[in-house]
């Protein structure tokens, strides 16, 4: 086998990994900074609890339509929206923590999801529904991803600024500012809809490993924001182009292998991250300056 | 600048489900006012902070603010919520008191950026400006955190224990940036516990011990006597505490 038909030939000759491989680039540039941000927070779990959450109104969606894209999205934004202000609420009202409070709420939404899964539909369904259809993304999925990872990053550049604060400091937004609330809103909302636009090409239950994964990895490529919000694209990109050549090859599902090459770029990151990777701890630093 | 309109507290009670930790006090900061809040442990004084700020609302009586913002009152907490492994550095971080005039997505600016590196410069951490907040002492960071009060340009600066684990040079550092502060006609309220520093650099204390021990003149306020009485409070909550009679709701 060549170079040219390992890497180039199967999106040269196929039109279906050329669809794949646009969706899954758009869904990393947009996911992959968002799971920045939900890590630094200490959020990452949230990103897996709203990816549960969505599986009930995109499940409703599949009861009242089949196997319909504008359907399940519609379905999977209202149930993550409503678990997410749920929580939100419930954190700002009362003594409950943010980590609590969703995991409460998700756990409902998930149990009312696999409910309504299967009073229709038989598990092949489900199992589409759970992992994905990359490899099958047509004209309206492609436009929905790409929409979203456009809004995301022109969402996420108009609130910069207090999203940062609200990580840093709080307290201080809080002492400046009522934007604070409304903006956490906001980009709650955000998480759901890159979950929603991922659930599509990966499912509900790989989704949010496309947006945490890379953010993960990230934290070993820089130690400034931007150079974070870089490796974490850069990571989420290079495990779409391997997942997808990786599936093509050898045959296993798409949406699984990405997020396996996701999973080896984060080991890797772990092992030889130059910010804090764990190899060049075995390098003992043997001078140290004067000041 | 010109002087901040006084605070006013009217027979104010604060406090956390229905016990008082600050109980029925009265009284003004007058514009300008340079006031330390002394008390012991659990007298209500950082209740009383956030109270002013406007964080936690009175269980009865009123805090009249007059016409003050809330971006007019910078507030540095005692226990903060900072991030610090963070990655944001020094810079960025001090130039968020430029908040009350850029705002969400306002600009900066070159006049902004000219003033964080002097804010930063005046508190003697020039050449930090690039470092992660990480990397900091906690001198260090509680110097950049003044910076960002200077910066924040505010009529009404209040501290809660500013000093607490910092050395004597920072100490003395940033009470000169203090004394500044009140060169300006800026109104500071901070809490303390360091009497001698009281007696020292601020005309105005109020002796707090869940009510009201003593406000005026720190030599007054800190006499014997009175810091004995402060000292006999009640710390524990009653749970089974009757209503109070007097209250003002």
């Amino acid at each position: 086998m060549t170079l040219y038909d390992a890497i180039l030939g199967p999106f040269v000759e196929f039109d279906f990994m050329r669809r794949a491989l646009i969706g899954s680039l758009a869904l990393s540039l947009g996911a992959a900074p968002v799971g920045v941000f939900l890590m630094l927070r200490r959020m990452s779990l949230a990103g897996d609890a709203m990816a549960h959450a969505i599986l009930p109104g995109a499940a409703a969606g599949f009861l009242v339509a089949g196997l319909s894209l504008p359907a399940m999205t519609i379905g999977g934004l209202i149930a993550g929206v409503a678990v997410a202000v749920a929580a939100g609420l419930v954190t700002r009202a009362t003594a409950l923590k943010e980590d609590a409070a969703l995991a409460a709420f998700y756990l409902l939404s998930l149990a009312l999801g696999v409910t309504l899964v299967s009073l229709k539909g038989s598990n092949v369904d489900l199992l589409h529904v759970l992992f994905g259809s990359v490899l099958a993304l047509d004209d309206d999925a492609l436009y929905l991803l790409a929409g979203v990872s456009s809004l995301t990053l022109v969402t996420l550049a108009a609130l910069y600024r207090p999203l940062v604060l609200e990580c840093v400091d709080p307290g201080f937004l809080g002492s400046v500012s009522r934007a604070g609330g409304p903006v956490h809103l906001v980009f709650l909302g955000l998480v759901v809809l890159n979950l929603v636009a991922g659930f599509q090409a990966l499912g509900t239950l790989l989704s949010v490993g496309v947006m945490m994964l890379p953010a993960a990895s990230a934290a070993f490529w820089s130690r400034r924001l931007e150079g974070m919000f870089a490796a974490a694209v850069a990571v989420g990109m290079i495990s779409s182009i391997a997942g997808l050549l990786g599936s093509y090859h050898s045959g296993v599902p798409t949406g699984p292998a990405i997020i396996l090459a996701a999973g080896i770029l984060y080991l890797g990151s772990i092992a030889f991250g130059p910010a804090g990777g764990l190899v060049w701890r075995l390098v003992p630093a043997r001078r140290h300056r004067t000041a | 600048m010109s002087a901040a309109p006084a605070i006013r507290l009217d027979d104010v009670t604060l406090g956390y489900d229905r016990h008082p930790a600050v109980h029925h006090l009265s009284g003004e900061i007058a514009p300008g006012a340079l006031l330390a809040v002394v008390g012991p442990n659990g007298a209500g004084k950082s209740t009383l902070l956030k109270g002013l700020v406007g964080t936690l609302a009175p269980l009865g009586g009123r805090i009249d603010r007059g016409a003050l913002r809330l971006r007019d009152i910078a507030y540095l907490p005692q226990a903060s919520a900072l991030d610090r492994s963070f990655p944001i550095d020094v810079f960025d971080l001090v130039a968020t008191g430029l908040w009350s005039r850029a705002g969400l997505f306002g600009g900066v600016g070159r006049a902004g950026r000219e003033r964080a590196a002097e804010a930063i410069a005046g508190v003697g951490l020039a050449g930090f400006e690039g470092r992660p907040i990480a990397t900091l002492s906690g001198g260090q960071l509680q110097r950049a955190l003044f910076a960002r009060l200077a910066l924040q340009d505010a009529p009404v600066i209040l501290l809660d224990e500013p000093f607490a684990a910092i050395d004597a040079r920072t100490v003395s550092d940033l009470l000169e940036l203090i004394g500044r502060w009140r060169a300006e006609r800026r109104t500071v309220v901070a809490v303390l516990h360091d009497l001698e520093l009281v007696r020292r650099s601020f005309p105005e204390t109020l002796l707090l011990a869940r009510r009201k021990v003593a406000w005026g003149p720190t030599s007054e306020a800190l006499r014997p006597e009175r810091l004995l009485e402060a000292r006999g409070m009640q710390e524990a909550f009653d749970d089974h505490a009757p209503l109070c009679a007097t209250h003002a709701a």
